[in-house]
């Protein structure tokens, strides 16, 4: 897949185009698979698009219920109720919609598709006991989504729906979420003490020991349940580090690719960050109890995703409290410089082949890559949805305000997103384990990288696991 | 009646375990079935012999689980049994005597109350509690104390660093096996309890005439009378050794694998691998190694504890 030189003067379209590319080629190997799938004819898609008719070009029954299932996270699903659910009632007043918030989407799920009944339309197949892509490819249970590509789109009809989405869309997953991940701080509190976000790794500890002399815990993670936010940013850092090539091998198990000095190099500053500037005391606390006391301003630096400022907006914070991202500082002879960000499309969507109404699970994705949709989504979630121009003259809350501006600033420095922990459960649950003993037990990079490549090489010599891959990025 | 009572019984009993066999029964075969076969949960599964039992030994996360159980069924019944021992024996025995009979220590209606309601709380409620109550905090850092640690820094112990007890590789596991106990003693305690009341008490009597010491009412009467008993707590608390899934996934770190994998159990591996991966066959084998792991506890333990039943 070749990627054009980005001209000057990017804006945000064309960075997150080229961050869809590197997404479409990242994700997991379903494109793969969709042959397969295909090829063995379990159920022909029934779903014929009429493109003529921009109105219901799946050709929806009027008075078919559906049946839509969300994953209750980070984002909620009032963006589901209050959002799109209504969107389509309006343009179908006869369906009935039945709602389904769940949050173990494999468990709940997973014995409904085996059994054939009661299979949702559509499904928000995100969180962390996500139905396997793989295994549902290869049962024939999604639908191709390439005629919701090809359709037209809700708002302007001789615009296709691929070419109104911000990253390019992918033959079974919607992924509706412009997803960034960074660091977190307050902008008040940065403010009032006359701090800057460091963009070198020098000036970052320098910060840390201003923010430690205030009596404010510099950085912290979320040992109990949330290691892999701190996995994330270290792999991010290697990334930065030794180009985005790093995260490719990590993800196709090569041989090593945990040793790789960039990640050791990474594995290591970030450990000393943790051992000088952060608490044992975290390892016991779940996230949203770290989260809590970062928006008390009693920690300063907190690694996670733009779904934080929404997922956190019940919670008292800190008087003035502004959630503000910054990118990863740059560690030294960073190949993809300051301010890179990482930023991909997630939270996947599909549409059931075997549900009862496949043509409304169809519609309904269409509906919510509208303008209107993707406005009711940031107003419920708070988080940007994949649909270009879509937030366009809303007043936006700090934090994505935030984000949004570093993303511009980012330009076409992008760092990919990880795969490994959605392929392979036990590589997750070990880098989990050695990020915690790295950073909160004490430990050294080199037991870290020792320690996951005996892992992965341990799942890449075990038959039973079907592998995935993703390409060389140059 | 006789022509009527086969009638009886069976059309009784006919709801019940038909009910049973589609639910317990059947499952069981089914398990037994698809561990020979590699499975993701979705598509068919195609049968691969022997295959996931060869891989289960070679399994440091399957063999680090077992582990853990060696360790829960030594200390889970041995601590059980005789806390719960020592407990029924004051609430039942341990008192003054009056009237001439021996009675339990003052306020043992109260306690009884007491020591049993752990057995009322949900084990997640249990779970969610004391992972507050072992919480490491740190003022510094902002993060409130447990209730342990709290006490423990005022009596002065731990020091700076207060006690990691869900976080240490060294101390997770005997604190999720302190909650078990703790859990189970107010059951064992009542189960005791009833037993020992229905002990003539002129047994007592005769042998507290004699001038036997209460130590020796216990050792030589009490426990021997209670052995039928005891073997069934035995059984029953190993069988609970094999468990430990609700507390460990909501008390332990890192969904329940502890700090260093120091936590695992087996039906948390079985849950890990049939509902967050795509290997519901491996699950399903490492079901059918549970399964008679527990029933060769079960038979061995029910061997050896046998004695000639006493009848009084």
């Amino acid at each position: 897949m070749s990627q054009s030189p980005a001209p000057k003067g990017l804006d945000r379209r064309t960075l997150l185009q080229r961050v869809g590319l590197t997404a479409l080629v990242a994700g997991p190997g379903v494109s793969l698979l969709s042959a397969c799938a295909t090829s063995s004819s379990k159920k022909k898609d029934n779903v014929k698009a009429n493109n003529s008719d921009a109105k219901n070009p799946f050709g929806v029954k009027a008075t078919a219920p559906l049946d839509v299932v969300i994953f209750m996270g980070g984002y909620k699903d009032d963006y589901a109720t209050k959002g799109h659910e209504p969107i389509y009632k309006k343009a179908f007043p006869g369906a009935a919609i039945k709602h389904e918030a769940i949050t173990a989407i494999g468990t709940t799920l997973q014995p409904r598709f085996n059994s054939g009944t009661n299979i949702p339309d559509v499904v928000d197949n995100s969180g962390t006991a996500q139905m396997d892509w793989t295994a549902l490819a290869s049962a024939g249970q999604l639908q191709d989504l390439t005629k919701l590509w090809d359709a037209p789109s809700v708002d302007d009809p001789s615009k296709k729906v691929r070419d109104t989405g911000m990253v390019a869309g992918k033959p079974m997953q919607m992924n509706y979420v412009a997803t960034t991940f960074g660091l977190w701080y307050n902008k008040k509190l940065f403010a009032d003490n006359g701090w800057t976000a460091p963009k070198t790794w020098d000036e970052f500890t320098a910060l840390c020991d201003k923010i430690k002399a205030k009596g404010i815990v510099p950085f912290a993670y979320a040992g109990k349940n949330a290691a892999y936010y701190m996995y994330y940013g270290i792999i991010q850092s290697a990334n930065k580090l030794g180009g985005n090539q790093v995260g490719v091998d990590v993800d196709n198990l090569a041989d090593g690719a945990w040793s790789n000095p960039a990640v050791k190099t990474a594995a290591q500053k970030w450990g000393e960050i943790c051992q000088k500037y952060s608490d044992k005391a975290y390892l016991g606390l779940i996230h949203t109890q770290v989260q809590t006391l970062h928006k008390q301003n009693k920690i300063a630096f907190y690694p996670s995703g733009d779904w934080l400022e929404n997922e956190m907006k019940d919670v008292k914070g800190a008087d003035g409290f502004e959630y503000a991202i910054c990118p990863y500082p740059d560690m030294g002879g960073d190949k993809l410089p300051y301010p890179a960000l990482r930023v991909s499309a997630g939270e996947p969507f599909f549409a059931s082949a075997k549900s009862p109404n496949p043509a409304g699970a169809l519609e309904y994705l269409r509906q919510m890559l509208s303008k209107a949709g993707a406005q009711a989504f940031f107003q419920q979630a708070g988080s940007m949805a994949v649909v270009k121009g879509a937030l366009e003259g809303l007043q936006l809350t700090p934090g994505t305000q935030s984000v949004v501006d570093a993303q511009k600033a980012a330009g076409s420095s992008v760092i990919t997103w990880l795969n490994f922990d959605g392929w392979y459960k036990d590589l997750d649950m070990e880098a989990r384990n050695q990020t915690n003993k790295l950073c909160y037990g004490g430990g050294n990079a080199d037991s870290f990288c020792s320690a996951l490549d005996k892992e992965a090489a341990k799942i890449k010599a075990d038959s039973s696991i079907t592998k995935q891959t993703r390409p060389a990025i140059s | 009646m006789r022509q009527g009572k086969n009638r009886f019984i069976i059309g009784f009993l006919a709801a019940p375990v038909t009910l049973y066999i589609l639910f317990v029964i059947w499952p069981y075969i089914q398990t037994f079935q698809v561990a020979f076969s590699r499975w993701d949960g979705q598509s068919a599964p195609e049968y691969n012999g022997l295959d996931n039992f060869k891989n289960l030994f070679s399994d440091s996360k399957f063999t680090g689980a077992v582990e853990h159980h060696v360790v829960m069924l030594i200390a889970l019944p041995l601590v059980t049994l005789t806390i719960a021992l020592f407990f029924s024996f004051m609430l039942n025995l341990g008192g003054s005597i009056q009237g001439g009979r021996l009675r339990g220590v003052r306020f043992s209606g109260i306690y009884k109350v007491i020591f049993f309601l752990p057995q009322v709380l949900a084990v997640a409620i249990i779970g969610v509690l004391f992972s507050t109550v072992y919480q490491q905090g740190s003022k510094s850092a902002g993060v409130p104390s447990g209730v342990l640690n709290a006490v423990l820094q005022a009596v002065g112990i731990g020091g700076k660093d207060q006690i990691g007890f869900l976080t240490d590789s060294n101390l997770a596991l005997w604190s999720v096996i302190g909650v078990m106990v703790w859990q189970a003693v107010g059951f064992y305690v009542v189960l005791f309890s009833a037993a020992m009341t229905s002990i003539p008490k002129d047994l007592f009597e005769a042998a507290a005439l004699d001038g036997a010491s209460r130590a020796t009412l216990f050792f030589k009467i009490t426990l021997p009378l209670l052995r039928d008993t005891l073997q069934v707590g035995w059984i029953y608390l190993g069988i609970a050794a094999f468990d430990g899934f609700a507390l460990v996934q909501v008390m332990s770190i890192n969904g329940g694998e502890g700090p260093d994998n120091s936590t695992s159990v087996l039906p948390l591996e079985i849950w890990n691998n049939a509902f967050n991966q795509p290997k519901a066959g491996y699950a399903a084998a490492m079901g059918v190694a549970l399964f008679f792991m527990t029933i060769t506890f079960a038979a061995i333990s029910m061997r050896v504890t046998r004695r000639e039943s006493i009848e009084f």
